[in-house]
């Protein structure tokens, strides 16, 4: 049952809390290369919570982090990105008054010999990888504030491959956008998965995410209820685990699941 | 129109070209020169602000001797408007410059008139520079302990700078117990423009000439750069259009600054010092730009590039427009905010510079009301409160639109409580067209 490969990422044991709120509390997640794990639960179940400790956003109180099987130091997201992690948050964390290359670089900046930035080279990688996620794309001259919402997670998601992430996390990825822009995400998301990288799913919809997962692992009240395997198990068993912490037969029961009577 | 604009957003090219075809002349020439609207209408308001005195004061205002006074007058704000600009961007609020300006100024008053001399020697070549340096350590170091605070105590800025208001217009005072402080060094003075401090009419034209050669060569550059990745190109009469509009700018300015000639007087006296015989109709010796003037262009070309094209530049507006964003992004934005308050202060020390220079003395009331002035021009120039957007040269204008109308009025013989008034209510003015334009542009 178990894998035997060495995991990509191991969160052990994570608890973090705010104010005396247990936000995560003792929980453990895996990822492989390749797979796509879907992290459920409802809003404040504790899943955002949980990946901002992988992206560096928030410390963790207790637990540790692997990265291919060694311990990772992880505490800001410039430590996770030295990992090869990248994060696509619910929010789209892209500045709003600067254009689709400035928000592709930020942080990482292309820059010339003269140590000024690099504008025009920008420009032009920005317009390769967006013609490749989304080639009706042409207004790399605006702030992203003129884009629509599909758009701006196009350019939320092109940030994140252009540096060759070897763990991607998505929160929420699918939220903001239309039927069209969902189905091209999933599209993309089985690209990036046969090019060997790691992706986090995290979504309370389990629609979402069901078709495109190959597990899953549910969270409920800041704990984990269970992980399974998405052809071990139906939607609607996975709901319960969700609603009800009830961990069906084929999933491996988590510190978070219903207490059997 | 907006409707028709909205439509098109997401059918890409196809679009966009159907979109200019459609466009009006007007429209279509601002997209190929991209000129930007909003800055053309704050020179159309100053063009306004300076026919409307030139009638009004009958003819007194447009004269080489006027506008080279306003400019020179301008210099010291402009100098702190550029930094204003990026405070501003990122969503915090300096309103101690005019005090930090203060201080700078009386450090260095008293540094050139008091203690240097004692050691170099009355007049000596390196005072300036001495003194200089030291008033731009003192406004760094002031300007990087406030910025410190708000970055790391998280004390709000306006609270942390209110009180820097305080301090340093109290610190001013207590250097010299409230004693004016004069002359200064006769090489620093020619940091205030004056008829020594400007550089001649040879000079100027150079001056000139360089600036247009600069002119074309960002032109070719930009042109150059943008294909060879095979990016759109603005058309090749657009681009004639700006290489010509820039060097008429320019030179037009320098050949006003060298019709403003040397009083007659001071004429006189350089004829007999160096014995040169007294012409019939007067030696006319051209001023050519002022120092100032020259410094504070300097500074607002360093702070583009600033702004514009080092990272730091791209993080403040990054940071402006979502601060969430940037520190997700990896930005070490603590750092940014005091880098950004660090610049200021050395910023109001150069202002400190122009302005002790320019009045020979270093007074415990120097500055006073320059921060309201400085933000002022900073939003008249287009810096949105609500943070991420501004540009340096749009606060220059705004400096010197709020100069214009001061100098304006003084011209006009209107009282000193009156002039106060009309420089309020066109900040709220300003800032509310400004506000009606943003809402029309989206």
């Amino acid at each position: 049952m178990k894998d035997q490969r060495t995991p990509l990422v191991e969160m052990k044991n994570i608890s973090i809390s705010f104010g005396g709120i247990h936000a995560v509390d003792n929980a453990s997640v895996d990822l492989y290369p390749g797979e796509v794990v879907a992290l459920l639960g409802h809003n404040g179940a504790g899943k955002s919570t949980l990946i901002k400790i992988l992206s560096g956003a928030y410390r963790r109180d207790a637990g540790e982090i692997l990265i291919n099987g060694e311990a990772a130091d992880i505490n800001n997201p410039r430590d996770a990105k030295k990992y090869g992690i990248e994060t696509i948050y619910q929010t789209l964390a892209v500045a709003d008054n600067v254009d689709a290359a400035a928000n592709l670089y930020l942080g990482r900046e292309l820059r010339t010999p003269w140590g000024t930035l690099d504008d025009v080279a920008m420009e032009a990688k920005a317009r390769e990888v967006m013609g490749r996620l989304n080639p009706n794309f042409q207004r790399f001259k605006e702030p992203v504030k003129a884009l629509s919402g599909g758009q701006r997670q196009s350019v939320a998601i092109a940030r994140a491959i252009l540096f060759n992430a070897r763990i991607l996390i998505m929160d929420e990825p699918t939220a903001a956008l239309g039927p069209q822009e969902t189905a091209q995400v999933g599209e993309l998301i089985k690209q990036l998965k046969r090019e060997g990288i790691g992706i986090f799913l995290i979504s309370h919809d389990i629609h979402d995410v069901f078709d495109l997962a190959d597990r899953v692992s549910v969270m409920k009240n800041g704990q984990v209820v269970g992980h399974a395997r998405t052809e071990d198990v139906t939607k609607d068993e996975v709901l319960g685990m969700i609603i009800m912490g009830k961990v069906p037969a084929k999933a491996i029961p988590g510190p978070g699941a219903m207490q059997m009577a | 129109m907006a409707d028709i604009t909205q439509g098109n957003q997401t059918q890409g090219a196809q679009a966009s070209r159907a979109r200019m075809a459609d466009e009006n002349p007007v429209k279509r020439f601002f997209r190929a020169t991209e000129i930007d609207t909003r800055l053309l209408g704050m020179v159309g308001a100053l063009v306004i602000i300076w026919l409307g005195f030139q009638v009004m004061t009958g003819g007194l205002f447009l004269t080489p001797r006027n506008l080279w006074n306003l400019t020179v007058q301008t210099s010291s704000v402009a100098v702190m408007a550029t930094g204003m600009v990026l405070i501003i961007v990122t969503r915090n609020i300096d309103l101690s410059v005019g005090s930090v300006l203060g201080f700078c100024g009386m450090t260095m008053g008293v540094l050139q008139a008091q203690v240097l001399p004692q050691y170099l020697g009355l007049g000596h070549p390196a005072i300036w520079a001495i003194t200089l340096a030291c008033g731009i350590a003192v406004g760094a170091a002031i300007g990087g302990l406030q910025g410190s605070i708000v970055a790391f105590l998280n004390v709000p800025a306006f609270i942390v700078t209110l009180g820097g208001l305080l301090v340093w217009r109290g610190a001013t005072w207590f250097v010299t117990s409230g004693q004016t402080v004069a002359p200064m060094d006769a090489t620093f003075r020619l940091m205030g423009g004056g008829t020594e401090g400007s550089i001649g009419a040879t000079a100027s034209w150079i001056v000139g000439a360089l600036a247009c050669i600069a002119i074309v060569g960002a032109i070719l550059n930009s042109r150059k750069q943008r294909k060879r990745f095979g990016f759109p190109l603005r058309p090749v009469w657009a681009e004639y259009f700006l290489a010509i509009l820039g060097c008429v700018l320019v030179l037009g300015a320098v050949f006003v600054a060298n019709h403003y000639y040397w009083p007659t007087n001071i004429a006189r006296k350089y004829a007999d010092a160096n014995g040169i015989a007294w012409p019939d109709g007067g030696l006319q010796i051209s001023h050519g730009i002022a120092i100032p003037v020259l410094i504070a262009v300097a500074v607002g070309i360093v702070m583009t590039f600033i702004a514009t094209r080092l990272r730091f530049g791209r993080y403040v507006f990054a940071l402006g427009g979502n601060p969430e964003a940037a520190e997700l992004a990896g930005i070490k934005t603590r750092w940014v905010t005091v880098k950004i308050f660090t610049l200021m202060g050395v910023l109001c020390a150069i202002a400190a510079a122009i302005s002790t220079a320019r009045l020979n003395a270093a007074t415990n009331a120097q500055g006073e009301l320059d921060e309201l002035y400085t933000i002022a021009a900073a939003v008249i120039g287009g810096t949105s409160l609500a943070g991420g957007v501004g540009t340096i040269a749009g606060a220059m204008i705004g400096a010197l639109v709020m100069q214009s109308l001061q100098s304006g009025m003084v011209l006009l013989g209107i009282d000193s409580p009156f002039q106060r008034i009309v420089v309020g209510v066109v900040l709220v003015v300003a800032v509310w067209l400004d506000t009606v334009y943003r809402a029309r542009a989206k």
